[in-house]
């Protein structure tokens, strides 16, 4: 089974980087871009089999490691 | 004084930071990042400044799972002193011993300058060779070390001073220019300024001295 998380900054919380990055396609001529957030993809393959039981434990992951709750929020895919 | 400084694997302070220590005439005892426990009868742990575990995650995230971090954090409730520096800061933050987080400076720049830092307050035993209002030079070099707190807990910290030291001029973009913050029991000091990198003239200070100055005082009387 695999798991897939996306730890993205909390709404409200200012992303230095995506910052720079909306700047540096504005340079290129990307006119069209009003913000950038940046994130991180963490993949995980699990041995567990029962989807709900690896979500919770992807979840206390999160919860312990993957994603600093106070600056960033996260989301789990199992598939 | 006795104390205890960590090194994890990329730290590159815990030299100076023990040197800080012994030179203002502590006892240092140090320890490695696997070690489960810290040493019996120290008087506080030192969380030096590097790059541990290349930053990998986010600065500080794996040290915060090392098992000496256990250590620390029973140390710590148990009335025990802390100071971490910059990457320690870090750590500290990481292992939820001290609130808020260190984001990626705001100039998305490593900044590596001599700052100056106002002290905040003096009731800790790191800041009472001060007075609140003095402005100290010491170093900084980060690239995250942009502190973040939401409104409520920086009302908190503000209402119970215990900000340590700010920035006169905002290096990285920090939450109310905030340089250094306090534990509520004020025994724990996390800052992302080097004190210990400030502790010798031919090295282009001494204003860090102070700090671990008060801090032999403060063991001394305790």
């Amino acid at each position: 089974m695999k798991a897939r998380v996306h730890v993205m900054l909390k709404d409200g919380v200012l992303d230095p980087q995506g910052e720079a990055v909306r700047h540096a396609l504005g340079t290129l001529g990307f006119s069209g871009v009003e913000a950038v957030r940046q994130g991180k993809v963490i993949e995980l393959d699990l041995t567990a089999t029962d989807k709900a039981a690896a979500e919770a434990e992807v979840k206390a992951m999160c919860e312990k490691l993957l994603a600093n709750t106070v600056i960033e929020k996260y989301t789990v895919e199992i598939a | 004084m006795k104390a205890a400084v960590i090194t994890f694997p990329g730290s590159n302070c815990d030299r100076d930071l023990a040197m800080a220590f012994e030179k203002a005439g502590a006892e240092v005892l140090r320890v490695w990042h696997k070690d489960a426990d810290l040493p019996k009868g120290i008087d506080i742990v030192g969380i030096p400044g590097g790059f541990s575990f290349g930053d990998y995650l986010r600065c500080g995230a794996i040290a915060a799972q090392s098992p000496i971090m256990r250590g620390v954090a029973d140390f710590v409730h148990a009335g025990g002193y802390a100071l971490g520096i910059c990457n320690g800061f870090q750590v500290l933050t990481e292992t939820g011993l001290l609130p808020g987080a260190l984001m990626r400076n705001a100039g998305l720049k490593f900044v590596c300058k001599p700052v100056d830092l106002r002290v905040e307050t003096a009731d800790s035993a790191f800041t009472s060779g001060w007075s609140k209002g003095d402005t100290v030079r010491v170093p900084i070099a980060h690239h995250d070390g942009n502190y973040t707190i939401d409104a409520e807990g920086l009302a908190r910290l503000q209402g119970e001073d215990r900000i340590a030291f700010t920035y006169v001029e905002n290096p990285n973009g920090a939450t109310a220019d905030i340089a250094g913050v306090l534990s509520d029991n004020r025994r724990v000091l996390g800052m992302m300024p080097h004190p210990e990198r400030a502790v010798e003239d031919a090295l282009g200070g001494t204003d860090g001295s102070a700090l671990f100055r008060a801090l032999m005082s403060a063991m001394a009387l305790a």
